[in-house]
């Protein structure tokens, strides 16, 4: 990206956050917190959500064998299957069945899928007047704009300006002024454009294959007026979103709606298998009683779409996009989303943190990567997608194959690769660009970085190097960067001898595992992690090791962070063999060897790894449990600490742990539950995206500086963090946790 | 239904604000009148020595007829109990529009079909398609096997809502308000 384009995105995303950021917030943030609290009822979440994963990846599995299955069983219902290979072919026999019918208007209830095709366009082109009867997206189209989320697609709008539209829109005799009002006038004028209709148009949030049962999840009711009131009825479905059995809805019907809004469960979930045999009403009839309207008229069409689908499904990294049972938790639990909504984290069509995946499926990758950037890996979505989808890798390997491609920065300022040149040992083709290069060898940066210190801080600060990184590397000028130690912690552990506790006095012996910050900024952290670790009776080894990847995964260099892998992971599992412990201090590099290892080396290794490692209060922890004395670190004697873990901790659930050894060592402790600090590594050092990083972190400064947290000692468990929180509340330092309790503090 | 099961689904009802009465056959005909709003039109009922018949509810109505109504009467074919949810059956007697339209729903419940939760339902759910289906088999086709629902069914959990005009509104193309008649089995 060159400077001028990433000024342009800088100023797009600061458009959206002053114009869409405020209604987006509040609607995304009410249905992640009612998320919490639906799910939190479930007393077998975690069952249902496996359960539900395994129902996905067996039907995606068996999918050309469902896709016969349920031809022949909508057949003998006496509905017709159409599978369309593309967006065109769909269009062409939506458009046939809306002709024979001689339809004049066609009313759809909410699909992503039909918005995929863009079939609105298509039957307007031919003359026939599409309405969406979903009151979102009735605004929406009103409004002559895109939907800015999978599920809710006007969250971006606010009442008052759904009321002025409308206003000025409509013939209306008295102005309308609250959401009740609007709602009314909506439900009356799509009640008479409902009634109109010759053909229904909906999607199909599940279709049971053995039975041809569809399943429909609402919350007006649009959808059941749009199937009872038209006798033709047109349902327009991806592939994937055939299921074996209707018992086999049982797990979603439970998950979807508390995924979603939070709600336990949508107002209604329709099962039909249509044609239906409701009778058809004509409003104006006042001779006929009901049961002998008959229903004889109606159709059924059910239009599977490719697009792209067939191919994923042969992929094995966009495989698991497929799983996706578009509820939304994935965007509305994401920290970038709830700032600036899906018209930034977006593309054509889907929104949020699995559009990547489908918009690289169904578009192509220069659509994903207008907006894949946006997932900074905080891994927050993880736990909160009910089928399991690891969507930060997905979103991982799809930013990996735009660097390699057209879609990269390829042929960028060539003239400056010089230099990263020097610095950037990678496995990457030329494709990268610079910005990401530099970020994703950061460890050599570091190395350097510190041999020349105080030297390349000094210089690092000088308004004409800035203003050089900015330009060229895009790292914003405004930004504090890291200040490098001259001494390094291995190189301190060196000097001093190794380990106060011989490993023959010992019960316990750990590895400190010297990542890039702890070794080269954050040397403070590592000591007293060291510290603490042997007053817990641990004999200590800080060995020299490559860094865990995460610089380069981040920036989408799968190539490299293997071989970092490929680095790490024999030394320290000869340490686990040899029965020591491995103890990480930065989160995220301990996510690296529990979550990403697990896609770059084999699973005996990983395992191993993942098993023998710790974060370092969680090891603490443990200790404390074997015995050890709280006694011996140092006391909080009642004081007051504000804490915020870390997005991949959290994930990991670590963060009980921290508060935990906290509370033990009579700290008072409050801790922050915003989804993100919204630094995430080096996302907020990038110029184009300082301003969305400053607003999420925003969240994270009105936390601690509320009455009851701005006196507390700020403590953070990750380097962006802490990076984050100095520049949210200048002028109060934090502090990892682990320096409260160290003994010598 | 078991005692626990009801207050479960009592529960439910009202964290969901759905209203209920409960009564018997003999008591049929009042509680009905106390839960309508009237115009009323209803579905004729599938509980023995219950009808609609002597209440003001117009049973079976014209589409105009229920295009003036302002509660619906219907059937629930079960309930689930942990989600206070009623299971609806869009049939050939037009409990779909009858449940769909009016600005009140009121769905008739017999005591003995409320389930306990959402796997209990499934397993009725499935039970239902697969009886359509085998029937339409057995006579060659067609649904005559089946009880002329296609082995449809929608859950309906509480009124018809949105949050699409900037704040939450009920009765956005469905029901503003539902009630619930649980009849006791004797
Ligand atoms: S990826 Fe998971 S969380 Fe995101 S929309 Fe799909 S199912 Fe929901």
């Amino acid at each position: 990206m060159s400077s001028k384009s990433r000024d342009a995105k800088a100023a797009e995303i600061r458009r959206l956050l002053a114009e869409e950021g405020a209604s987006v917030a509040e609607n995304t943030r009410g249905f992640n917190e009612g998320r919490y609290e639906s799910v939190a009822r479930l007393d077998d979440y975690d069952e249902l959500k496996a359960e539900a994963r395994a129902i996905k990846e067996d039907a995606i599995e068996r999918l050309p064998e469902l896709i016969e299955e349920v031809r022949e069983s909508v057949e003998a219902n006496g509905g017709t299957v159409y599978l369309a290979d593309d967006a065109a072919d769909a269009n062409q026999y939506i458009a046939e069945v809306v002709k024979d019918r001689d339809a004049d208007t066609v009313v759809k209830s909410k699909s992503m899928t039909s918005e995929e095709i863009a079939v609105n366009d298509h039957l307007e082109a031919r003359g026939t007047e599409v309405w969406e009867t979903d009151l979102g997206e009735f605004v929406l189209q009103v409004a002559d704009e895109a939907p800015s989320h999978i599920v809710a697609p006007a969250i971006h709008k606010s009442r008052e300006g759904i009321a002025e539209l409308f206003n000025a829109h409509f013939d209306v005799a008295e102005p309308l002024e609250t959401a009740e009002e609007l709602t009314q006038f909506a439900r009356e004028y799509l009640g008479e454009r409902i009634e109109e209709a010759e053909v229904g148009m909906t999607g199909a949030n599940f279709v049971a294959a053995e039975s041809g049962t569809m399943a429909l999840v609402t919350s007006e009711g649009n959808a059941r007026k749009t199937i009872q009131a038209t006798d033709t009825q047109v349902a327009v479905a991806g592939v994937e979103k055939l299921i074996p059995t209707v018992s086999d809805l049982q797990p979603f019907v439970e998950l979807i709606g508390r995924s979603g809004t939070g709600q336990d469960i949508t107002s209604y979930v329709s099962l039909f298998t249509p044609p239906v045999e409701s009778p058809t009403v004509d409003f104006a009839d006042d001779e006929t009683p009901l049961s002998e309207v008959g229903s004889d008229d109606r159709e059924f069409h059910l239009v599977l779409i490719d697009n792209g689908r067939t191919a994923m499904r042969e992929d094995d990294q966009l495989r698991e996009t497929l799983y996706c049972i578009r509820c939304s938790a994935c965007a509305n639990s994401c920290a970038n989303f709830q700032s600036v909504g899906g018209h930034a984290f977006g593309g054509e069509t889907y929104s949020g943190g699995i559009a990547t995946g489908w918009e690289a499926g169904v578009e192509g990758l220069d659509t994903a990567a207008e907006f894949n950037d946006l997932c900074t890996g905080c891994s927050r979505c993880v736990n909160q997608c009910p089928v399991n989808i690891d969507i930060p890798w997905i979103n991982t390997v799809v930013r990996d194959r735009i660097n390699r491609g057209d879609g990269g920065a390829g042929g960028e300022s060539a003239e400056f690769d010089w230099l990263v040149e020097g610095l950037t040992p990678d496995e990457e083709p030329g494709g990268v660009s610079l910005q990401k290069r530099f970020f994703g060898n950061f460890e050599t940066v570091a190395k350097v970085g510190s041999a020349l210190a105080p030297a390349s801080n000094w210089l690092a600060d000088r308004a004409p190097s800035r203003w050089a990184m900015e330009r060229i590397l895009g790292i914003d000028r405004r930004r504090e960067l890291p200040a490098f130690e001259s001494q390094t912690l291995v190189e301190w552990f060196e000097a001093r001898g190794g380990s106060r506790i011989a490993p023959t006095a010992a019960d316990r012996e750990a590895v400190l595992y010297p990542d890039l910050y702890t070794n080269h900024v954050q040397v403070k952290r590592g000591k007293a992690a060291i510290r603490v670790l042997e007053a817990l009776g641990v004999s200590v080894r800080v060995p020299e090791m490559a860094s865990s990847g995460r610089a380069p995964l981040s920036q989408g260099m799968i190539a490299t962070a293997e071989r970092h892998a490929e680095e790490v992971a024999p030394p320290l599992l000869d340490h686990i063999e040899a029965g020591r412990d491995v103890v990480v201090v930065e989160p995220s590099d301990l996510a690296m060897f529990e979550r990403e290892y697990g896609k770059l080396l084999d699973g005996e290794r990983h395992r191993a790894l993942a098993d023998g490692s710790y974060e370092v209060l969680e090891y603490v922890y443990g200790l404390l449990e074997h015995g050890e004395e709280v006694e011996s670190l140092a006391a909080g004697e009642g004081e007051a600490v504000a804490y915020h873990s870390h997005c991949q901790q959290r994930t990991l659930d670590l963060e009980p742990y921290t508060t935990a050894v906290l509370d033990a060592a009579d700290y008072d402790v409050i801790t922050s539950d915003v989804e993100c600090c919204g630094m995430a590594g080096s996302f907020g050092y990038k110029a184009e995206y300082y301003d969305l990083s400053m607003d999420v972190g925003e969240q994270l400064r009105d936390q601690f500086t509320a009455p009851e947290t701005s006196d507390r000692t700020v403590v953070a468990s990750g380097t962006s963090c802490l990076e984050q929180l100095d520049s949210l509340l200048l002028g109060r330092e934090s502090r990892h946790p682990v320096e409260l309790l160290d003994p010598k503090q | 239904m078991s005692a626990d099961v009801a207050e479960e689904f009592a529960a439910s009802l009202r964290d969901l604000g759905v209203s209920w009465s409960r009564t018997t056959r003999e008591g049929f005909e009042e509680t009905v009148a106390d839960a309508v709003e009237p115009p009323a039109v209803g579905t004729e009922l599938p509980f023995e020595g219950v009808s609609l018949a002597e209440t003001d509810v117009t049973a079976d109505p014209t589409p105009a007829r229920l295009d003036a109504a302002t509660t619906g009467v219907t059937a629930a074919a079960f309930a689930i109990a942990d989600y206070g949810s009623v299971v609806l059956r869009p049939d050939e007697s037009g409990t779909e529009p009858v449940s769909l339209y009016p600005e009140r729903h009121v769905a008739v419940l017999a005591a003995s079909d409320l389930v306990a939760d959402m796997p209990a339902a499934f397993d009725r759910l499935a039970e239902a398609v697969e009886r359509e289906r085998g029937g339409g088999a057995e006579s060659g086709g067609g649904t005559e096997g089946g009880d002329g629902t296609g082995g449809d069914a929608i859950i309906a959990t509480r009124p018809s809502a949105t949050a699409d005009m900037g704040a939450l509104v009920t009765g956005a193309h469905g029901p503003k308000t539902v009630h619930v008649i649980v009849l006791e089995d004797e």
